[in-house]
Parts: C-alpha cells; sequence; structure tokens
C-alpha cells in the first residue's frame, strides 16, 4: 500500500514539472486534470478499509478535479481563443529548473520536520510542499489569467494533499470547504478571463497593471 | 407574537426589502415601489412591536448560541432601545416613499438597485445595533450600519465629489469603529464578559473613565462632535436627499444611542465625565451652527446645523450626567429627557429640512442658495414645510424643538438654585451657550429661509420650479405634522421619557445610586403641559396675524407690479442687485471670524472706475481642510518609498505572499521541541 501511495505521489511530482515545461495551456490543464484524478485516488490508499468519508472525498475530488474545474477552463480557453502561453517572465526550462529546486528544498525540509511515526515513511509532506511550491511559480511567472487558474489549482492540489495527512484529526468538511472556495474561484476567473478579455483585448493580466490606481 | 419576535421580523423586512428590485430588470419601476412597499410594512410592524414593548406580558429580550466563539446571539428591546427604534422605524420608511418621487430607479439605471438595497440594509442594521446586548452583535450591525451607509451615500458614484466625499466618511467611520473595538476589549478584560449588562461595579474608576472616553470617541465619530465631525457635511450633501435624511435624522443619533447605553452601564459616574460632555457639546454647538451661516450650499449648511444638534443633545447629555455624579435626580431627569427628545425632535425636522432640500433640488438642478430665491410663490407646499421644519429647528415655539431646549433650560437654570451643591454653578454657563446656539439657529434659518423662498429669483435655476408630486409631499407633510403635534402636546411623551430615564439612572444592582421613590417627575419640574399652551396661544396669534395681513394687502392696494421685494428703491432693480444669502450671512461670518477663519480672494478696489474684478470667499472646514489634508498630504510624500511596492502587478503580489509563506515557515519551526 505504501508502496502504491509513494510511486502516485513520485507521478505527481513529476506532473509538477510536466506542468511547468509546456506551453500549450491546454496540455497543462489536461496534466493538472490528470493530477486531480490521481489525487482522487490518494484517499482510497491511506486506509486497509476506506470508509464513507474517504470515498466520498475520493468521489468528489476525480469528479471536481478531474472533470468539472478542467471542463470549465477548456471552455474558457476556447471562448477566449488562447492556445500558448507566449510570453511567460522566466522562460520555461529555467522554470522547470525553478520547480526541480523548489522540490529538493521540500524533501529537505520535510526531513527536518518533527513527524508523527505513522507517516514516517510517505512522501506526503514533500509531495505537497513541492505541489504548494510549484503552484506559487506557476502563478507568479505566467502572464495569462487562464495560466494563473491553473497555477491555483495546482497550488490547492498541495493543500490537498497536506490535507490528507490529518485525514483523522482533521474532518474531511475542511477538505470539502477548501473544494468549494476553489471551485467558485475557477468559476469567478473564468468569468474574469471572459471580461479582461473583452476589456483590454487581451487576456495578459499584464494589463491590469492600469487598474492600479 | 412576542416583541421581540416582532421586532426581529420588521427588522428582516427593512433588511430584505431591496432584494426584489434586484432580481427585477434594472430599468423597471416595480421594484423600487415593493422596496418601498416593504419598508412602509416593516415601519409599521417594528413600530407595533415598539407599543407591545412597553405593554405589561410580553418577551423583550432572546438570547440564542451561534457559531462564533465569543459573544452570543443575544437582544432585548428596553425602553432606551424602544424610544431610538421608534426613529429607525419611521424616519427610513417615510425616506423610501419619498424616495419613488425623488430617486426614480428608473433614471438612475447603474445604480438604482444598489440603494434600493443598502439603504433597507442601513434601516435594518441600525435597528440590530438598537437592541443589540451582546458587544460582538453590536460591532458586527455597527460595522454594516456603517457600510451600508457608504453604499447608500455613495449611490451617484458617477460624480467625482461624491466619491471624495464617501472615503473621508468610510475612513472617518472605521476610526471611530476602531476605538469602539478597543473600549470593548476593555469592557470584556474588566467584566469578563461581552455581553452589555448592568456590570459596572466590576470596573475600577480608572477603567470606567477610560472606557467613557473610549465611548466618547468612537461613538463621537459617528455622532459627529466637533473635532470628530469631518466626514459629515461632504457625505450629507452629496447623499441623495432622502439617504442624507436617514444619516442626519437617524444615524448621528445611533452615537448618542452608544454614549448614553454606556453610560447606562457604568455604575460610578465622575462629575468630570458630565464638565468633559458639557464642554464637548457647547463647542460643538456653536462652532457647527457658525459654520452652518457660511454655507452657500443648501444641504452643507443643514449638515453643519446637525453637528449644532448633537452639540445640544450633548450638552444634555452632560448635565444628566453631572446630575447622576452628584446625586441630583432632578438634573438627571430633566437633562436625559432634554437630549431624548431632542433626538427625537431633531430626527424629525432634520429628516423633514433633507426632504425639502431634496425637493428644493429635485426643481431647480442646483444646491447653491445664492442662486435660488423666490421659490415661495412657485412652491407654496415646499416653503410652508420648510418654514415649519426651520422654525422647529430654531428652537421656537409652538414647534417641537422648543419644547426639548426648554426642558434642557430648566435643568440648567437649577444649577444656580441654592440647594444645589457647591462647585457647580458654573454649569448656569451652558445655559448661556445654549442661548447662543439658539439665536445663531434662528439667523442660520432665517437666512436659508430668505434666500431659498424669498425675494425674486437670482438666477434662471428657479425658473420652472413647481411643487413636487405626491410621493414626496406625503412624507414632508407626516413629518411636518408630527413637528407640530410634539410642540402643542409635548406633555405626552412624558411618560415614554420617564421610562427610559428611570432605567438610566438607576443601573439595576445594588449600588444604584437613587431609589425608584426619589425619581421626580418630569411634570413637577417643568410643567410641559404649558409649553403646549404657550406653542397655542402662539400658533393662533400667528394664524391671527397671517389672516389679517392677507385680508389688508387683498384690500389694500400694496404690492403694485415692477416692485420687487427688496428693490431698495431702484427703479430698474435685477435679480443681480439683489441681496443674497451670503450677503445676509456677511456680518455674522465676519464676527464670528475668530471661529470660522474665512478666506477672500479679490483684489483691493483702487480709483473711482475700477477694471471688472473677480471676488470669491471661502469658509474651509477647519479639521477637515486646514489640518487633516495637509497632514495626509505630507503622509503621502514621505512614505513614496513604500508605494513603488505597489506594482500593480498581480504576479509581485503573490510573490509577496510566497515570501511571507517561506518566512512564516522558517521561523515557524523555530521553538519546537524534537
Amino acid at each position: 500500500m505504501m508502496d502504491l501511495l509513494n510511486a502516485l505521489l513520485v507521478i505527481i511530482l513529476v506532473m509538477n514539472l510536466f506542468s511547468l515545461g509546456t506551453s500549450r495551456i491546454l496540455s497543462v490543464i489536461r496534466i493538472v486534470a490528470a493530477q486531480g484524478v490521481l489525487l482522487g485516488i490518494i484517499p482510497l490508499l491511506l486506509r486497509e478499509r476506506p470508509g464513507f468519508p474517504e470515498l466520498v472525498a475520493a468521489a468528489v475530488a476525480i469528479v471536481l478535479k478531474g472533470i468539472v474545474i478542467p471542463g470549465v477552463m477548456t471552455r474558457a480557453l476556447r471562448d477566449a481563443q488562447i492556445k500558448k502561453e507566449v510570453t511567460p517572465l522566466i522562460g520555461l526550462l529555467p522554470s522547470i529548473i525553478l520547480g526541480a529546486l523548489a522540490t529538493t528544498l521540500a524533501l529537505l525540509f520535510s526531513n527536518s520536520l518533527a513527524m508523527a511515526p505513522s507517516q514516517g515513511g510517505t512522501l506526503i509532506v514533500p509531495a505537497a510542499f513541492a505541489t504548494i511550491l510549484v503552484g506559487f511559480i506557476i502563478l507568479t511567472t505566467r502572464v495569462k489569467a487562464i495560466s494563473q487558474a491553473v497555477g491555483y489549482l495546482v497550488l490547492e492540489n498541495g493543500i490537498f494533499i497536506f490535507g490528507l495527512l490529518l485525514v483523522d484529526a482533521m474532518p474531511l468538511v475542511v477538505e470539502m470547504g477548501v473544494l468549494l472556495d476553489l471551485f467558485v474561484g475557477i468559476f469567478v476567473i473564468a468569468i474574469i478571463v471572459k471580461h479582461i478579455n473583452r476589456a483590454f483585448s487581451s487576456t495578459d493580466t499584464d494589463r491590469l497593471v492600469s487598474l492600479k490606481e | 407574537m412576542s416583541s421581540i419576535g416582532l421586532t426581529l421580523s420588521a427588522i428582516l423586512i427593512l433588511a430584505a426589502s431591496g432584494l426584489p428590485a434586484c432580481l427585477l430588470p434594472r430599468r423597471s419601476a416595480g421594484g423600487q415601489r415593493l422596496a418601498a412597499l416593504a419598508m412602509t410594512i416593516g415601519g409599521i410592524l417594528g413600530t407595533a412591536a415598539v407599543a407591545l414593548s412597553f405593554g405589561p406580558s410580553s418577551a423583550t429580550s432572546l438570547k440564542l448560541g451561534w457559531l462564533l466563539p465569543w459573544g452570543s446571539f443575544s437582544v432585548a428591546v428596553d425602553p432606551l432601545s424602544a424610544f431610538f427604534l421608534c426613529l429607525v422605524f419611521v424616519i427610513p420608511a417615510l425616506g423610501s416613499v419619498y424616495g419613488l418621487g425623488y430617486w426614480k430607479q428608473m433614471e438612475h439605471e447603474p445604480n438604482g438597485q444598489r440603494l434600493g438595497l443598502s439603504y433597507g440594509l442601513l434601516a435594518a442594521s441600525m435597528a440590530m445595533v438598537l437592541i443589540s446586548r451582546d458587544a460582538l452583535l453590536f460591532l458586527i450591525s455597527w460595522e454594516v450600519m456603517a457600510l451600508s451607509a457608504w453604499f447608500a451615500a455613495t449611490a451617484e458614484n458617477d460624480k467625482p465629489e461624491v466619491r471624495r466625499a464617501g472615503w473621508i466618511y468610510l475612513i472617518a467611520t472605521h476610526v471611530g469603529t476602531l476605538v469602539l473595538f478597543a473600549m470593548f476589549a476593555l469592557w470584556n478584560a474588566q467584566t469578563g464578559s461581552f455581553a452589555l449588562e448592568p456590570r459596572g461595579a466590576m470596573l475600577t474608576s480608572g477603567a470606567a473613565g477610560a472606557v467613557f472616553v473610549l465611548a466618547l470617541v468612537g461613538f463621537g465619530f459617528k455622532a459627529g462632535f466637533m473635532p470628530l465631525h469631518v466626514w459629515l457635511p461632504g457625505a450629507h450633501a452629496n447623499a441623495p436627499s432622502h439617504v442624507s435624511a436617514v444619516m442626519s435624522g437617524v444615524m448621528l443619533k445611533m452615537g448618542i444611542y452608544g454614549i448614553i447605553r454606556m453610560t447606562g452601564l457604568l455604575s460610578a459616574i465622575a462629575p468630570w465625565m458630565g464638565t468633559a460632555l458639557l464642554a464637548a457639546g457647547a463647542v460643538t454647538g456653536i462652532a457647527g451652527i457658525s459654520f452652518a451661516i457660511g454655507q452657500r450650499d443648501l444641504k452643507r449648511a443643514l449638515a453643519y446645523s446637525s453637528i449644532e444638534n448633537i452639540g445640544i443633545i450633548g450638552m444634555a447629555l452632560g448635565l444628566a450626567l453631572t446630575g447622576r455624579a452628584c446625586g441630583r435626580a432632578d438634573w438627571a431627569l430633566l437633562g436625559l429627557a432634554g437630549a431624548l427628545l431632542h433626538v427625537w425632535n431633531h430626527g424629525l425636522f432634520k429628516s423633514l429640512l433633507f426632504l425639502n432640500s431634496g425637493a428644493i433640488i429635485h426643481a431647480t438642478g442646483t444646491r447653491d442658495v445664492d442662486l435660488l430665491g423666490g421659490l415661495a410663490e412657485k412652491m407654496p407646499f415646499t416653503a410652508l414645510a420648510f418654514t415649519l421644519g426651520a422654525v422647529a429647528i430654531a428652537g421656537l415655539p409652538p414647534l417641537n424643538g422648543f419644547a426639548g431646549e426648554w426642558l434642557v433650560y430648566q435643568g440648567f437654570f437649577m444649577a444656580l438654585d441654592p440647594s444645589a451643591p457647591r462647585g457647580f454653578e458654573a454649569m448656569a454657563v451652558a445655559a448661556v451657550a445654549l442661548a447662543a446656539i439658539g439665536a445663531l439657529a434662528v439667523a442660520c434659518f432665517v437666512r436659508l429661509q430668505g434666500g431659498v423662498f424669498q425675494g425674486s429669483p437670482r438666477s434662471a435655476a428657479g425658473g420652472h420650479a413647481h411643487d413636487p408630486g405626491l410621493a414626496m409631499k406625503l412624507p414632508m407633510g407626516l413629518l411636518g405634522l408630527a413637528c407640530l403635534a410634539i410642540g402643542l402636546f409635548p406633555a405626552m411623551a412624558a411618560p415614554f421619557l420617564e421610562s427610559v430615564a428611570l432605567a438610566w439612572v438607576m443601573p439595576s444592582g445594588p449600588e444604584a445610586t437613587f431609589l425608584p421613590a426619589a425619581m421626580p417627575h418630569i411634570a413637577d419640574l417643568a410643567p410641559l403641559a404649558w409649553v403646549g399652551w404657550l406653542g397655542g396661544g402662539i400658533a393662533l396669534l400667528a394664524i391671527i396675524l397671517y389672516t389679517a395681513t392677507r385680508l389688508s394687502r387683498r384690500n389694500g392696494q400694496v404690492g403694485e407690479a415692477g416692485h420687487g421685494t427688496w428693490d431698495c428703491g431702484y427703479a430698474r432693480p435685477t435679480a443681480r442687485m439683489e441681496y443674497t444669502a451670503s450677503s445676509f450671512g456677511q456680518s455674522l461670518v465676519g464676527l464670528l471670524s475668530f471661529i470660522l477663519w474665512p478666506t477672500r480672494h479679490g483684489p483691493k478696489i483702487k480709483g473711482s472706475f475700477p477694471a471688472a474684478a473677480k471676488f470669491r470667499s471661502e469658509l474651509p472646514d477647519p479639521i477637515l481642510d486646514r489640518a487633516l489634508r495637509p497632514l495626509f498630504r505630507l503622509g503621502r510624500i514621505r512614505s513614496g518609498g513604500i508605494r513603488s511596492l505597489q506594482q500593480g502587478q498581480t504576479q509581485l503580489y503573490i510573490l509577496y505572499i510566497l515570501g511571507i509563506a517561506i518566512v512564516l515557515l522558517l521561523s515557524g519551526g523555530r521553538g519546537v521541541s524534537r
């Protein structure tokens, strides 16, 4: 069980790097959707016999992260008629290197944390930190509003992984709350993308600088 | 249904009154009508609930748990709440009916729904403020009130001056709320709970003093005591008139309510508290009315006059506090009764005057008194209603302003009583201040009434003026009648006033200052019935005089064609030669220049045939324009370095968050034992 869990987490980490390294936004959305599906499987692996809350969490995560949110974003992409992240603030290769650095840092950092014995052998904590950091990198380096939405999605995936740690201590209600927030957030962003597109005839968030004051 | 249940349902109806309009198309008139209907129903229900709360057997309080970790949902209607609730349930409802004629949603398509929604919320949150018995619930309601007032006052946000006034209001109200946070935190630290119940005995005298000062400052921002009034003139002048009426007539009183409520909870009142409030009130009153005299903007003048009235209420409260501090139940009763009656009165006549100013603006399109004139012929109803309001606000019989101020005068004169405790003779000086305020108020409103309604039109603005429609006339008429009713029958209000005063003077508990039996009655101290008779006599006299002059004018040949009212014997006078409202106020502005500091821009006239020149005089607000604006400008220059942080790029902002998160991660691990 533990090995399978760790294998999944490693795939998730690789997907992080992939999402950093491609400029086609549609591919990034698909990768993140796949990541969401994998994340949905993880709660089922945490216990020998998954109970009702785990099943619900898995189902909701797969449906929302794997299907609904990527669907909304693909539609927004089609409406706004963008294909590529043309001018990221940092090039694709440097951002992959940054992502790799962040992953290493996360591994080092989580080694220095005091862990409960049950989590000793898993990659959950480093994977969570690495995914959160990658989310931040996407958020800070990409210009298109839709890429930023992808960044938030990756960020939330990281938080979701972290939430798995607390599956015993903290009720899943909290995680559900986060998911709902995100769901609403994506909707808002999809709407904003449309409006930015109409108002500034571009979906580059750079243009928002003119709203500074 | 219990009284508290009825009150809460009325509040719900008020809060939701703007919702239907949000679901209807923006241009439809139905939404606004529904909102006015809901406001009226809510108002009537609420008034019924208030009446019920005075009844013998009806639950007047309710306490529920809630999800927040502190406080509780604890509400109650006691006489003090009920007294203020009357205003909250009546004035906004009248204002919303008035709005049907004055501020049609169809004509304000972009922000009509916003005004409807925030207007209902404003009324509901004010009622919640009044019935909250828990500091947390109080603060939540207070904040909802402040924000909905902001949304309502900036409804016409396409105008830059409206936005500017809105920002000043928003800053001022939040500074005030911050002070209230400090006050309630102190209250919680001293009494061990957020419940607003009389636990004053648990406070040390120093803490009680601190609570009093914080309450005076925090609530003073809302009420508009003089150095804290900065937001008031701009916000009142730039809001739609029915919103100004609610803000001035009702919302300012929430500050007064807060002060009365908190002083009622404190058991030990020190004499200096009364003196402080007395001084603050006197300064506010005199300075407020002085600035009102110098304003060209009709609504700004009314706003400054609101400050003056808050000053009068403050003085009356100061008298009441002094009475409690030195054990004189009669001073406390007269002071509090005067303050409360003036709260009602000001709520009625100031709303009337603001609604009137709305009718004038609606008809002429300007607020500048110097551009108006001669409207009495074209708008007789408005002129009559304005005159009623002006007489009332100047504190003249037979209207209600006189009754309230008369009680306060009686209280101040009692300080000269030989049986009064030593050291309080100086309080009689306050009567002089009150008299000065009254005299200046008469001058101020003679100036406004004369400038707007008498003479001949000073510009083309009043060319097509006419009286407003029924939707606007009805609330104005009702308010005018209410002013007259209280003026003629002030004794009717005495039982209300006594029941509030009884609860306020004696915080229930072992350390009660007075015994109920020792509580005097207003009728013994100050026979209000006489005021009614006097007022009736004066009203009768006025009617007789008016009819007599009317008859003599009809029989005689006064008023030949071609002669204006103020033509000074010129053969061909023009409206530009007319005495303006500014000219009328000129001598007083000169006399009061040590308070007002007027500025004049214009050349010195030399020689016999001077060239064409321009002259301009201004009356900047001493606190806002002379102190705060330069201070903020300096602050903006000094803090220029920090502004480079504000780049406007979302990416950079996220980077800031990331940086903080990393710093927290790294420093948060410190101190954790392995």
